[in-house]
């Protein structure tokens, strides 16, 4: 499945300071949805390439991390409920730092 | 429901509950209400309105200086500000206003956020450096004390920085992008180290009104989700921040109006008359707020300047000390070391 997950304030430097990446997830045997919970899982293991406790907390994202589905809050949809689609845009923003 | 539909909103047909006709985008931790964006940047917006008329945060005609970090807070603050002013007719002369602390390379990308929004939003812009301040940049600071000692000079400096550049402005007053999240976090470090005097002030949406210039926050009430949505809201990342803050977002994700609740049990603190409050005079040389004879970035300087540069760290005992003997006991040196590098100051 393709989407683009886009990573801010400060987690783009968990993933070597690339804001933007293009991804192809592919859903593993028995599965027929992307969920949330699936896709931090997936992320946790293939983007972020240092410290995934600045960005995940059990299964979840740490709080304070902002998540926004297609442009719409996360909380709206199921948070780690939310079933993903073909060329969805998954935004990450981390609001833990200085303004 | 069809295919583009499902793509551009997955919380279904959920609609807007104050338009009733849009369909909601986001959750408000304040209200738990679901609206649209449309709705949120005029709820938004209205709400700092509210604030700073109820609190008559402003005068018409007074020169306001914003204090700005390049930052998201900043940034937005910024905006928000330059566009009430115009549709409620404030009156205000705003200002941006940045500290340049001299570290090289340190403040290129915020300095450019700056004067980004200087243009953007068409308020003229000062830059206030070390240089000018203090006779000494950052650098010039570390390459005689060493790095060790830099956090103590970092915070003292920082403080009195944006006070100092507003005077320089001739401005009535200084303006921050302090939020709820941030007041909330600074209220529970306060409680936590037992610091009344800190404790009360950064309750206060407005404060040193006594002093030469007062400052006030009209996002006391703001949440920094919210801030982070608001559009405008580009900015540089910067140093993440401690325990406090992280517990204060933990709060937010079980109960999300903890934010609010902890502001408001900070101003129901009743500070018992037995508790003595240090007394605030001024600076006998620069004329800043100091409870000492010499404010604190005198002292460090006048320690720069004659090549004593521990003057003032720690419990060195420095120039206040002939005519304080207690200083160590009182508000004096001591509270510099339980401030970190970095930690806000209200
Ligand atoms: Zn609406
Ligand atoms: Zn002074």
């Amino acid at each position: 499945m393709q989407l683009t997950l886009e990573f801010g304030g400060g987690l783009e430097l968990l993933c070597q300071s690339v804001k933007i990446h293009n991804v192809d997830v592919v859903l593993q045997a028995g599965e027929t949805k992307l969920t949330m919970r699936v896709l931090l899982s997936w992320i946790r293991t293939n983007v972020i390439k240092e410290r995934p406790e600045m960005f995940m907390k059990g299964d979840s994202v740490r709080p304070g991390v902002l998540v926004l589905v297609n442009d719409c809050d996360w909380e709206l949809s199921g948070q780690l409920d939310t079933t993903l689609e073909e060329k969805d845009v998954v935004v990450f923003i981390s609001t833990l730092h200085g303004g | 429901m069809d295919d583009t539909e499902a793509k551009t909103n997955k919380a279904g047909g959920r609609q807007c509950s104050i338009c009733n006709q849009r369909r909601a985008a986001l959750k408000r931790p304040k209200t738990l209400q679901q609206i649209c964006k449309e709705c949120f940047y005029a709820v938004f917006e209205e709400e700092i309105h509210q604030v700073i008329v109820d609190n008559h945060l402003f005068k018409p005609g007074e020169r306001i200086a914003i204090g700005a970090s390049g930052g998201k807070d900043s940034t937005v603050l910024a905006y928000v500000l330059s566009e009430l002013n115009r549709r409620h007719n404030y009156g205000l002369n705003l200002f941006l206003l940045s500290v340049d602390e001299g570290i090289t390379g340190y403040r290129d990308d915020s300095l450019e956020t700056v004067k980004r929004n200087e243009v953007q939003y068409g308020l003229p812009l000062k830059v206030v450096s070390y240089k000018d301040l203090y006779g000494w940049t950052m650098d010039e600071i570390v390459k005689m004390i060493g790095l060790k000692n830099n956090c103590t000079f970092c915070g003292v400096f920082r403080r009195q920085a944006l006070d100092r550049g507003a005077a320089l402005l001739k401005t009535d007053k200084l303006a921050t992008g302090h939020n709820a999240d941030d007041i909330a976090e600074t209220i529970l470090l306060n409680i936590l180290r037992g610091d009344i005097a800190r404790l009360s002030r950064c309750t206060s949406i407005t404060t040193g009104e006594d002093g030469p210039i007062p400052r006030c926050k009209p996002f006391k009430y703001t949440y920094e989700k919210e801030i982070v949505i608001y559009p405008c809201s580009i900015y540089s990342p910067n140093a993440y921040r401690g325990f406090a803050r992280e517990f204060i977002k933990d709060l937010e994700r079980i109960r999300p109006r903890a934010i609010l609740d902890i502001i408001k049990s900070g101003e129901n603190f009743r500070i018992s008359t037995s508790t003595k409050m240090p007394e605030q005079g001024t600076c006998e040389r620069c004329g800043y707020i100091s409870s000492q004879k010499w404010c604190k970035a005198c002292v460090l300087l006048e320690g720069l300047n004659r090549g004593l540069p521990k003057l003032g760290i720690g419990r060195t005992r420095g120039l206040n000390n002939g005519q304080n003997k207690d200083m160590d006991q009182t508000n004096g040196m001591k509270n510099i070391h339980s401030k970190e590098c970095g930690t806000l100051d209200f």
